[in-house]
């Protein structure tokens, strides 16, 4: 009989903060890119693009990895609506870090516009030419960034209060620390 | 469950509780207001794609479906045969490939698609090459030389210059010169203007792209250039601007039952000095000319339904071995681009309940 991990897997934790810090800065892009008439526009882009289709990977490898592994159960004495609001906003988390990216890649295509990661690595259009549907995936690509964005400040905001007031070890499952 | 037990918790006093639960509102509060500064909410002076697309649409009225600028055009298609010329000075495979299908649309530039075709002496001409490779390079050129300005600050300006005064729906008639007298880089500007009329004939304009871009060969050299197409037709001796407002498509649609219409791809080298970031300013003296090869347009079609319809010209969409330059206007242009190819997008399906004809 095995005792229930208190960490997540090294694994793990490594995609968790790396993505993380992936995924702020592309929130970050996205928000300054398409609020710039400047060539910080151009060059936001041209990050924006290769970083997604890399966020895009990395999320399928954080898939095979969390239903491969053992996850650190969330406290016994958690209150219910909490221990529900933590495994939904994680399921809203994953769902965005896969389709976002998808979202881009068949925005830019529904565009008609070739999909390039730089100037010369081209990516397969997902769809073809459409442009009310460009219109309508364009769309869901920026209020699903808003909605990863706030899913992102609730999941950070919870993290503390884990860290900080109720002082479980859940922050600590995931930073690894003893204490 | 095995609850893993974590070592003792000592109650947190009143005071230490508020600290944390203020340190927590604190980060979160400091991450959105970061995002809120970066969108341009904490900054409404900020120069964003939405404010050109609006300043457009104020000028010129609401027209869903069309295009913010630009609206009045038709599509074209055909292809470009390359000259050995530009291979020494850029890899990409437009310039390799004996023969690239285009597509492309003439307009004239006003964000009101039922402007007179008479009302501007501007043409304006936008291609996209669809490379064998998958890439693709597009490209939005007009028939004047220069841009007015060479920022899109002073873009703005210019629109605010010429926007309707509230009270009257008509522009004030001293905005334009005001702002022209406010702003001396559209010098270069003006003084083509005064000596162009508008054309009778898409098919005989000279387009240029304004703009400086890079050349890039393959062993990485860089060479500025600016680009333009010249026509192979001519008008007829004394030709001019028939009365009507709807005259080019026509004639452009009777021009290629007789056959192919065609332009020389010139290619103009920068000297050292030009200016490759300011498409306000001419380059002037001797300049080694590249030609590219010949645009050969076999067919036209309505915008309505053409093929160039759903094509944003976004002039950075460029393929391997041409490069942007760092004029700030191309920025600029593929930004607010983007904006108002969003919104007309959305408006596909109110394209044909619009009215066909000419509005007051």
């Amino acid at each position: 009989m095995n005792a229930q991990p208190r960490f997540f897997a090294p694994l793990a934790r490594l995609l968790h903060w790396l993505m993380a810090l992936m995924i702020i800065a592309m929130l970050f892009i996205g928000a300054g890119m398409v609020a710039s008439v400047s060539e910080r526009h151009e060059w936001l882009i041209h990050l924006h693009k290769p970083l997604g289709i890399a966020i895009l990977a990395l999320v399928i490898v954080r898939l095979v990895v969390r239903f491969s592994t053992r996850q650190p159960p969330l406290p016994a004495d958690l209150p219910l609506w909490q221990a529900l609001a933590a495994k939904a906003s994680h399921v809203v988390l994953y769902a965005l870090m896969l389709v976002l990216p998808l979202l881009g890649w068949a925005m830019i295509s529904a565009a008609g516009d070739p999909v390039m990661l730089s100037s010369s690595v081209q990516l397969p259009a997902l769809v073809g030419a459409n442009a009310p549907l460009f219109a309508v995936l364009r769309k869901a690509h920026g209020y699903l960034a808003y909605l990863l964005f706030l899913t992102v400040l609730l999941h950070l905001a919870a993290a503390l209060f884990h860290g900080l007031i109720r002082r479980d070890g859940v922050l600590q499952s995931m930073t690894g620390t003893k204490d | 469950m095995v609850d893993h037990s974590s070592p003792p918790r000592p109650p947190l006093s009143t005071a230490s509780l508020i600290i944390r639960l203020a340190s927590i509102g604190v980060v979160v509060a400091v991450v959105a207001g970061a995002f809120a500064y970066v969108n341009g909410s904490l900054d409404p002076q900020r120069l964003r794609p939405k404010t050109l697309v609006n300043a457009l649409e104020t000028n010129n009225g609401l027209h869903p479906g069309y295009r913010r600028n630009h609206a009045k055009g038709v599509c074209v298609a055909g292809y470009f045969e390359s000259s050995p010329e530009a291979r020494q000075y850029s890899s990409a495979q437009v310039f390799s490939e004996a023969r690239t299908p285009i597509i492309g649309r003439f307009a004239l530039p006003s964000g009101n698609p039922y402007a007179p075709d008479s009302s501007v002496p501007i043409r304006s001409f936008a291609l996209q090459f669809s490379l064998a490779n998958g890439q693709q390079w597009r490209t939005g050129m007009n028939s004047m030389p220069v841009f007015p300005v060479g920022t899109p600050e002073a873009f703005f300006e210019m629109l605010k210059a010429g926007a309707p005064d509230p009270a009257t729906g008509k522009p004030n008639p001293a905005g334009m010169p005001a702002f022209f007298a406010a702003h001396p880089e559209t010098a270069p500007f003006l003084a083509w203007v005064k000596t162009a009329k508008p054309s009778a004939s898409y098919a005989t304009e000279t387009y240029n792209g304004i703009n400086a871009f890079y050349l890039v060969n393959a062993s990485g050299q860089r060479q500025a250039v600016r680009w333009g197409v010249v026509p192979q037709s001519q008008d007829a001796a004394g030709a001019a601007a028939p009365a009507g407002s709807d005259f080019l498509e026509k004639d452009l649609a009777q021009r290629l039952v007789a056959g192919p219409l065609r332009w020389q791809l010139n290619l103009t080298l920068a000297n050292p000095g030009d200016p490759v970031d300011d498409a306000s300013k001419t380059w002037t003296g001797e300049h080694k000319v590249l030609n590219a090869g010949t645009l050969v347009l076999e067919s036209s079609q309505p915008q309505m339904d053409g093929d160039c319809r759903d094509i944003n010209f976004d002039p950075l969409v460029l393929p391997s071995g041409i490069e942007a330059s760092n004029d700030p206007l191309l920025a600029a242009r593929s930004a607010a681009y983007a904006s108002s190819y969003l919104r007309r997008t959305s408006e596909v399906s109110q394209l044909h309940s619009a009215p066909q004809e000419s509005k007051p």
